[in-house]
């Protein structure tokens, strides 16, 4: 009966999806203004009757129900009941509503915070999101219903939930990663508004950057709980692999940060238009195509879910309708809405710009790096793939561009920089950066490698040019508080993410280079010694867990300094875990986390004779790689809650051509951002 | 000229989707066909040392010169497995074969692309289930075969002729439902003397 129930609600929903994305576009073709004003309610319905669709598949994996396939399928009685809720999207059809439910969430957000946008403006928007749930709506009830029946002999048991899943990070990794991936849909849906209506300006650069700046953070935290998930239970030490699904999370990613920073110069000096478009619809284009490469079987790759060549198709013929149609509407229309101006070579707008053009060669690296077996294979190059080898060889060199880059983009001013006064600001830091670097390395001991070197001084370089930018917007005012007090979220957003970058780059280059790494062979009472550390291994038991049994072995950890009888500082219990419902063996390896080093232990196969094979990290500086990401993720979240983009009342403008764009712009700007003077308009 | 430009987005997303569309209607699994039926392509490549127990704590390497060739396949059905250890499919599928294995399943190895060292630590570590593990640090041997992207596994008779190749993770339903009959299959052919 629930499950009918959730099914019968799946298919309203797709109802009111099809009028939300027809009713107010031809509202505003008709210009009728009672249909313009069904977007509101028809968004709040959707969302209504997904969220008891999804309630419905919750409650019946809660209730054990393996009369339905996908429950069957996922779950087991034994299973705990919140490993039973996140169960619900551990595969394809349920991980699908959860999206179709996120994005109905965020289609019910621009409805509710949109009420200083024209009528008209957010019933393109509203529709443009409801074409986009039709599309899902359809794809889950023609191939993929979560709701179908295995009747009339349901099995007694369920095969259980995937153990690789059965993990903290895995029950929030895939609610954020969908947040980030479907809040690009809002951008989009902006993007393709401005270009349906023929019209794009300041404003409207103001109302998207928000937005985009939320679904990006969470994009931000999805892929970085991805990451920390991979590092502890893969059991394996590895935090980034270069999976085809990994990289097709990272695209849209490099896209969004491509989208946050083009959509700062049009908002505040209306340049990049047409560009700014293009990577809204972009950013968008490629979380479908992560969805499709995962769900088609067109990559083989460990995140893959059951391969269906039919849905392959329906994915496939989706994308085209979506990215095909807004790239033809591109083509076609924003030809309207280019404009020109001039910005000198030292500029703010230059430095975008080239932040921009080093996202997109990265991101045209990651892409053509997935897709190369595929691509090679159709141009008859042979058969070939690419490792991590490729990736690394273009990524790192580009990362440290982007990132000395960065340091200086961010202290330009708009419109023309003199090179006096930016040597100055730059010769602090090109002098005291590299020191730094060698001092770092020095006092912890290690060698100095180039790679390290060099990572090091670009990460503290853009740190003290990100610091010494705080220092002089302070410095006007009376006192360095009150200057503090006056600088805005907007301002503060980029500051954090800014040195989140610094710090998630210091832990890579110093994970990358100092780790290490024994596999040893160890019967219990033997110690072993790694990086200045000595591990005691204990003993092993059997220990039981909800639904596995567990071999546990027990490590105490002692600086090697300590006498035998000292009290160990700290102990670790890694388990070999054999899940009951499939046998499957699964390693869960048990970290000493802190913020310079973690130690890892994971046990490997017993060796026979008491002796077990044995695996033992140090990896000094590894959360700072998360630390850093954390920080993205907030910087983006701060710059969302600028009050600038909340106070704009905007009239429903006319439709402005490319010669009178900026003087509009600068008309509806509210006062405290108008670029009359560039310093105090720096804070974007 | 503009105007044409503006173009260029959506002529490359054509050009990608026609590639996509054409990777769909391609079974992942199936084999070039150049290759069904041919025995396996003249390699001569090292053996994949094995790590030896030193001082009973530290496991050392110890490298091998053995140079194996084609003829590694001659005599038994084999079942051979592209690895390496930067794919983190093939640790996911290893515990599978190292079943299989236990089964009597003959298994040679193709350590592709790959750090001996770490690759010698990784079998230590999760169990060797290679009657013998070939060494293919450039990917020679891979591009002969037309791997794809490790893990592949290639079903060979007892004349070191391809039969089958799977293209991703071995695992129960795949070996049961896939390999497993086609490899009794060529068991059962076997000459008596030779089973």
């Amino acid at each position: 009966m629930i499950a009918e129930l959730g099914h019968f609600a799946l298919i309203l929903a797709l109802c009111l999806a099809f009028a939300q994305a027809l009713i107010p576009l031809a509202g505003t073709i008709a210009n009728k203004a009672l249909w313009i004003g069904t977007a509101r309610p028809l968004s709040c319905g959707q969302f209504v009757f997904v969220a008891i669709s999804f309630a419905c598949l919750v409650t019946l994996f809660l209730q054990d129900d393996f009369s339905v396939a996908y429950v069957a399928n996922n779950s087991n009685s034994l299973l705990p009941y919140y490993y039973k809720v996140s169960a619900v999207w551990g595969a394809h059809e349920g991980s699908l509503l959860l999206w179709v439910l996120i994005l109905a969430g965020w289609t019910l957000a621009v409805a509710v915070f949109s009420r200083t946008l024209p009528a008209d403006m957010v019933a393109r928007v509203l529709s443009v999101m409801g074409m986009i749930a039709v599309g899902f709506y359809l794809f889950m009830l023609l191939t993929s219903n979560p709701f179908e029946r295995i009747l009339p002999f349901p099995p007694m048991d369920g095969k259980d939930l995937n153990p690789l899943l059965q993990d903290i990070g895995l029950i929030i990794h895939p609610p954020m990663l969908y947040m980030g991936y479907v809040g690009f849909s809002v951008a989009f849906a902006f993007a393709v508004a401005a270009l349906l209506a023929g019209r794009m300006d300041s404003a409207w650069a103001r109302w998207t950057r928000p937005w985009t700046n939320a679904a990006w953070s969470f994009l931000t935290v999805g892929i970085f709980l991805g990451s920390w998930w991979a590092y502890y239970e893969l059991g394996w030490g590895g935090w980034w692999f270069w999976d085809p699904v990994e990289n097709a999370s990272l695209m849209p990613w490099l896209a969004g940060t491509a989208l946050i920073h083009s959509l700062a110069v049009s908002e505040k000096r209306g340049l990049f238009r047409s560009w700014t478009l293009l990577l809204a619809i972009l950013a968008f284009s490629l979380s479908l195509l992560g969805t499709f490469l995962v769900r088609s079987g067109v990559l083989t790759s460990v995140h893959a879910f059951a391969t269906d060549p039919t849905r392959g198709v329906f994915i496939l013929a989706f994308l085209g309708v979506v990215i095909g149609g807004s790239l033809l509407l591109f083509a076609l229309r924003s030809s309207t809405i280019g404009a020109k101006a001039s910005f000198g070579w030292l500029s703010r707008e230059a430095g975008l710009l080239l932040n921009n053009v080093l996202l997109v060669v990265t991101l045209a690296m990651v892409l053509l790096g997935t897709l190369y077996p595929l691509v090679a294979d159709v141009l008859g190059w042979g058969k070939i793939s690419v490792g991590p080898p490729y990736f690394n060889f273009f990524f790192v060199p580009l990362g440290l561009l982007l990132i000395l880059s960065m340091g200086i983009g961010a202290n330009l001013q708009w419109k023309r920089q003199s090179t006096g006064s930016l040597l100055s600001l730059l010769k602090a830091p090109i002098v005291i950066s590299p020191v730094l670097a060698v001092l770092w390395l020095v006092l912890a001991g290690w060698d100095l490698k180039v790679a390290s070197l060099l990572g090091l001084t670009a990460a503290l370089w853009l740190s003290l040019l990100t610091l010494q930018d705080i220092w002089q917007k302070t410095s006007y005012s009376g006192g360095r508080l009150a200057g503090l007090g006056r600088l805005k979220p907007g301002y503060w957003g980029m500051i954090v993410a800014h040195l989140g970058i610094a710090v998630l780059a210091i832990g890579i280059t110093l994970t990358s280079n100092y780790s290490d790494q024994r596999d040893v062979r160890l019967v219990t009472g033997e110690r072993i010694e790694v990086a200045g550390y000595d591990f005691l291994f204990q003993s092993v038991e059997q220990v039981r867990g909800p639904n596995y049994i567990a071999q546990q072995g027990r490590f105490a950890v002692f600086t090697t300094a300590d006498d035998v009888d000292a009290k160990p500082f700290a102990t670790l219990r890694p388990e070999k875990r054999r899940y009951l419902a499939t046998g499957n063996m699964m390693t869960e390896a048990d970290i000493d986390g802190g913020l310079f080093r973690d130690l890892y232990v994971a046990l490997g196969e017993p060796l026979g004779d008491g002796a077990w094979s044995v695996r033992v990290y140090v990896k000094p500086y590894i959360r700072w790689i998360w630390l850093g990401a954390m920080m993205i993720a907030l910087g983006g979240l701060i710059a969302v809650f600028d009050k600038r983009y909340r106070k704009v009342k905007v009239t429903n403008s006319a439709p402005v051509n490319s010669r009178a764009v900026n003087s509009v712009a600068v008309n509806s700007v509210p006062k405290e951002s108008t670029p009359a003077l560039a310093r105090a308009s720096k804070d974007s | 000229m503009d105007r044409v430009k503006l173009f260029i987005p959506l002529i490359i997303f054509v050009v990608l989707a026609a590639m996509l569309y054409w990777g769909l209607g391609r079974d992942p699994n199936a084999m070039p066909s150049a290759l069904i039926n041919r025995p396996v392509p003249t390699f001569q490549l090292p053996e994949l040392g094995q790590l030896k127990d030193a001082d009973d704590t530290t496991l050392v390497v110890t490298g091998q010169t053995e140079l194996l060739d084609e003829t590694l396949f001659l005599g038994q059905v084999s079942l051979l497995n592209v690895w390496a250890t930067w794919c983190i499919s093939c640790r996911v599928e290893h515990p599978y074969l190292v079943d299989i294995a236990e089964t009597g399943v003959r298994i040679i190895g193709l350590n592709y692309k790959d750090e001996v060292e770490a690759a010698q630590q990784w079998l230590a570590k999760y169990g060797d289930p290679y009657a013998q593990t070939i060494s293919d640090p450039t990917g020679g041997l891979g591009l002969d075969l037309g791997v794809f992207g490790a893990p592949e596994t290639y079903l060979i008779d007892h004349l070191g002729v391809i039969h089958y190749k799977h293209v991703g993770v071995v695992d129960d339903r795949v070996w049961r439902t896939t390999l497993q009959p086609k490899y009794q299959q060529l068991r059962n052919a076997l000459p008596e003397a030779e089973k």
